[in-house]
């Protein structure tokens, strides 16, 4: 299936020179092809079951962790992160929430429980598993990042100076990619994510099963990669800056009708 | 008035927050990124550039720009005689998006990204458009001694033309070698690349 679908996509790209528009009218075609075949249900499933599973040193399942709607409730949690947690004191992304829940509820160690964050091809994380069950749970529900608490309110302006601050190896900063209509690496359009029209549509879709890689993949994995490629050394996982810049990008995003986990190329 | 001194400091941390300074920024990432690879905690400190180019919203005052772009340039080694090195080298490292990340190995060869951003060789449809299309480059701007020492110069260190410019210094940076740069001058120059045909 992988194997078929990258073949349609170096026939859509490659087979140069092809005139923009009809690479473009390629591309849609093959992204829609994508997300019929998408396997992002088998994801949701497999979270689900780990949701469920006791784990850690209090063989505990994760079934009471409070997304910020109360002990176990799921329906539209995901939507309505990030968010300030009083019992942290801190604005928290979904991933750093289960972390909470993981060290918390099942007693499990900060270091055991982020050994592996990050999957690969032939073994996803836990991480995306229940990323993926969460915010499925959100279909529907509009984005509303939290906004009222002043440590929300700081956590939008740290990821707003963020997402505009040079630096690294190559000078860059997000805007360098995201910041202009109409621009694209290679043959991939280049969302101007500060913008409420552009960041809507992505911000609905994060978490995604990518093609490309043939793996389920979390926004700290996609701020971590974007910082991978800018030439940066690596973001902490669940740090205050990833958090900031997807507080940043929800906020900008808010109102947007949640409908992923989504299937991107 | 506990109502009035509340509201002030719940006033307070916004007013601050919405100031978050470039060195504040920088604080942050200084305690919330770590070194991987090559990839070293150095590179979240700014130098001058970044952190005008950061304060100014990429629109630096005239003079200072002016007089930054000069540093800049001082710190192109130009090599003697002819820069137009084997444009099929070239395209080689144009493809190539390597180099300086912390999966790349160190010391291992690096590309210079250039299609990510700019056409080239008309052939590779594949190209972005974050910079502006390089096709039939020497063919309109002729390929002697001064075109060669800008292109040589401007691969080098972009930033000693154009300040806040969003392409990398890939000479000052370390991510190519001269030799590698005269080879993209090659591509952009000979009169023999796909570029130029």
């Amino acid at each position: 299936m992988k194997r078929f679908l990258a073949g349609v996509l170096l026939l859509g790209i490659s087979s140069a020179p092809v005139p923009a528009q009809d690479a473009k009218k390629e591309i849609q075609k093959y992204q829609q092809m994508i997300a019929e075949g998408s396997p992002v249900e088998l994801f949701e499933l497999e979270g689900e079951a780990l949701w469920k599973k006791p784990q850690g040193p209090k063989n505990a399942s994760l079934e009471k962790c409070d997304l910020g709607q109360g002990p176990g409730v799921l329906k539209g949690a995901y939507a309505r992160l990030p968010r300030y947690f009083k019992d942290a004191d801190r604005v928290m992304d979904l991933e750093t929430r289960l972390l909470h829940c993981m060290t918390t509820l099942q007693g499990r160690s900060r270091e055991e429980a982020t050994k592996r964050v990050f999957g690969n091809e032939s073994q996803p994380s836990e991480m995306e598993y229940l990323s993926a069950y969460v915010a499925a749970q959100s279909r529907g529900a509009k984005l509303a990042a939290g906004t009222a608490h002043p440590k929300e309110k700081e956590a939008y302006e740290l990821g707003r100076a963020l997402f505009f601050h040079r630096a690294g190896g190559w000078d860059m900063s997000c805007a360098s990619c995201h910041g202009e209509e109409d621009k694209r690496i290679r043959m991939q359009d280049l969302p101007v994510l500060y913008k409420r029209e552009f960041a809507r549509p992505i911000m609905a879709t994060w978490p995604a099963y990518r093609v490309s890689n043939s793996q389920f993949k979390t926004m700290q994995w996609r701020i971590n990669d974007c910082y991978r490629q800018m030439r940066y050394p690596e973001p902490n996982f669940a740090s205050d800056t990833t958090i900031a810049l997807t507080t940043f990008l929800t906020v900008t995003a808010a109102g947007e009708p949640y409908r992923g986990p989504g299937t991107k190329r | 008035m506990k109502r009035v001194l509340l509201s002030f400091v719940l006033l307070l941390p916004l007013g601050v927050a919405a100031q978050v300074t470039s060195t504040d920024v920088q604080k942050i990432m200084q305690r919330d990124f770590q070194t991987r690879g090559q990839a070293t905690m150095d590179r979240v400190v700014q130098d001058g550039v970044q952190r005008v180019c950061t304060e100014s919203n990429d629109r630096p005052p005239a003079e200072l720009a002016k007089q930054m772009e000069a540093d800049q340039l001082k710190t192109i080694a130009f090599p003697e005689g002819s820069l137009i090195g084997d444009w099929k080298r070239g395209e080689g490292i144009a493809q190539s998006g390597r180099g300086l990340q912390w999966t790349d190995p160190a010391g291992a060869a690096g590309g210079g990204s250039c299609y990510n951003c700019h056409q080239l060789s008309p052939q590779e449809g594949s190209h972005g458009t974050l910079g502006p299309s390089l096709l039939r480059f020497g063919a309109t701007r002729g390929t002697g001694p001064e075109m060669q020492r800008y292109v040589y110069g401007k691969i080098y260190n972009a930033k000693a033309y154009n300040l806040c410019s969003q392409m990398p210094r890939l000479g000052y940076s370390g991510t190519l070698t001269p030799e590698q740069i005269k080879d993209l001058v090659g591509l952009l120059l000979d009169p023999a690349s796909p570029v130029n045909k």
